[in-house]
């Protein structure tokens, strides 16, 4: 896929934004006032500043509410329900530690589960994609929910499971990236099955169908060269997981260490989650002798 | 709702003669100038007339060459548009419900006025029968020319899609596949024709009839016999003919 910015900014920061609330929602760490505001103000801001990103690609983002109406079928409608149920049940509980110093825990239980129900419903958007073989595995949503929750863990000061779910993350993002090279060959559709012309012999595209380029071809049959993609992974796994694991298991915990440690973790992520898309390849590169 | 139908009443769609097809590109025309007047938004081009012109079409001619074991390739010409599935993985993830797939007659179509352009059906169709439409935002596909097949203000050999009505060697035909005794029916029974891509599981309503067997090569003692003169001595109007210009 054509890995479009306002998406990769969607995913990660939605992501971040709401695996804080989720820590936040189950009470860690305990605080109240301002405090309590500057980091609720963080959880939100990220939140938001992703589903906003997120409109940007649209074609006509004006009507963006009636991507609210189709929850029963589509994972994208899904993942806006949850993320505003989310965002007001965490609203409320943020509303009585902030000004009430109370904190109300079923409310905050509740809206830690529906944080990470939407990170999940993100992350199906893409799981569900049959045509993307390498996104159709259970390694996005866990890769997704992970991150979140160890970006979570690093904002709120929890060095040692933050550096415990990141090596976590890790070892996804390797079975993931692993297994996810062979998935394509794995799944199934070829050229022949795509044409369904493989009776009568070996396939191959004698004419694209324009000289030019189209919307398929620039959106779902992007290209990343091999050795570049491999650099990239080898950066974007270092800068995601162990060097911030290893920041904050070695370096004393305090505020400057906590913010090297994200600020490492979310340009890895960004690099992964930009891999994420450049490397996905939809079946549709069959017909045009590609993939 | 984006949930699919159970049951549509009739399943309209296409049967295309990979057979007879010469890949002159008629339908895609005929596609473009109709859909571009009719249903929806027009169909853009970006850089019409520049170094790298882009545009809207629903309707493609891929060339395949196909190398049998034995023998000669062959080129294959492979016209693709949507298939019109009956599990159409496109009309589920759509989050606002412009897409959908008609009760009544099976056409899977895009209500344009709810579509925000979030390419998420583009991304579930395995066969690339959708494209975003650059200078409106909204998702463009093959309707089956639903404007034209009921339309009574035209005359009934024109109530069929656009790119069948103009195809010159006829390898494409319209029809319903629910009625056995349908064209369509009819023509997939007696070619035999694959689903593409059965593995995604959409079950496509369009249908390919495969390409027939080539006629092979006669040996060369044949074609000696064939080439044999059929007569040593002209006889009858010729021979007449013959003799005549002799005289002269
Ligand atoms: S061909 Fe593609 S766009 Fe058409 S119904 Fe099937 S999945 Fe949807
Ligand atoms: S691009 Fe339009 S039709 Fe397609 S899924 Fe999005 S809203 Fe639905």
């Amino acid at each position: 896929m054509h890995p479009a910015p306002s998406i990769i900014i969607f995913t990660v920061f939605s992501g971040l934004g709401f695996g804080l609330l989720f820590w936040l929602g189950i009470g860690i760490p305990d605080i109240s006032g301002w405090n309590a505001l500057a980091i609720y103000f963080f959880a939100f801001a990220s939140a938001v500043i992703g589903l906003v990103a997120s409109t940007f690609h649209l074609g006509n983002p004006q009507r963006a509410w009636r991507a609210f109406t189709q929850w029963r079928s589509s994972w994208l409608s899904r993942e806006g329900w949850f993320a505003v149920i989310a965002l007001m049940t965490m609203g409320i509980y943020a509303l009585g530690i902030i000004f009430f110093e109370y904190a109300a825990s079923t409310i905050g239980f509740i809206g830690a589960i529906i944080s990470l129900v939407t990170v999940f419903a993100t992350s199906m958007i893409y799981a569900q994609m049959k045509t993307v073989p390498r996104w159709n595995h259970w390694t996005t949503s866990a890769l997704f929910l992970t991150l979140a929750v160890s970006g979570g863990a690093i904002l709120t000061g929890q060095s040692k499971t933050a550096a415990g779910l990141l090596l976590l993350a890790g070892i996804l993002q390797v079975v993931a990236w692993m297994t996810g090279d062979t998935r394509f060959g794995e799944c199934g559709s070829t050229i022949e099955t795509a044409t369904q012309l493989g009776g009568i012999g070996k396939v191959r595209l004698f004419e694209p169908p324009h000289t030019g380029s189209n919307y398929l071809l620039k959106e779902m049959v992007y290209t990343v060269g091999r050795k570049h993609a491999g650099k990239l992974r080898k950066w974007s796994i270092m800068l995601m997981c162990v060097v911030p694991a290893l920041i904050l298991l070695v370096l004393p915990a305090n505020l400057f260490v906590g913010i090297i440690a994200l600020l490492t973790h979310l340009a890895g992520t960004l690099a992964s989650r930009w891999l994420f898309f450049a490397e996905a390849e939809h079946v549709v590169g069959l017909y045009y002798g590609r993939r | 709702m984006t949930d699919l139908p159970k049951l549509t009443q009739r399943k309209l769609g296409l049967v295309i003669d990979l057979d007879t097809c010469v890949g002159c590109h008629a339908c895609v025309t005929a596609c473009k100038g109709w859909n571009t007047e009719n249903y929806g938004a027009p169909l853009s081009d970006i850089d019409a007339y520049g170094a790298n012109p882009v545009g809207t079409f629903l309707n493609r001619i891929h060339s395949y060459e196909v190398q049998p074991e034995q023998g000669c390739a062959q080129t294959i010409h492979f016209p693709k548009s949507c298939l019109h599935c009956d599990d159409a993985p496109c009309v589920t993830v759509c989050p606002t419900g412009a897409s959908y797939k008609r009760v009544e007659d099976g056409i899977v179509l895009v209500n344009e006025e709810h579509c925000i352009g979030c390419g998420l059906c583009a991304w579930a169709c395995p066969y690339g029968a959708r494209e975003m439409d650059a200078a409106e935002g909204v998702m463009k596909k093959c309707t089956l020319c639903v404007d034209r097949i009921y339309n009574e203000n035209l005359p009934e050999v024109d109530r069929v899609p656009a790119c069948v009505r103009t195809c010159p060697t006829g390898a494409r035909h319209f029809g319903d596949f629910s009625d056995p005794q349908s064209n369509v029916s009819k023509l997939v029974k007696e070619r035999g024709s694959l689903d593409l891509m059965p593995e995604q599981a959409t079950k496509p309503i369009n249908q390919y009839l495969p390409p027939r067997p080539k006629d092979k090569m006669v040996s060369s003692d044949q074609i000696e016999t064939l080439l044999k003169p059929v007569a040593k001595e002209p006889k009858g109007f010729l021979s007449w003919l013959d003799k005549a210009l002799d005289a002269l």
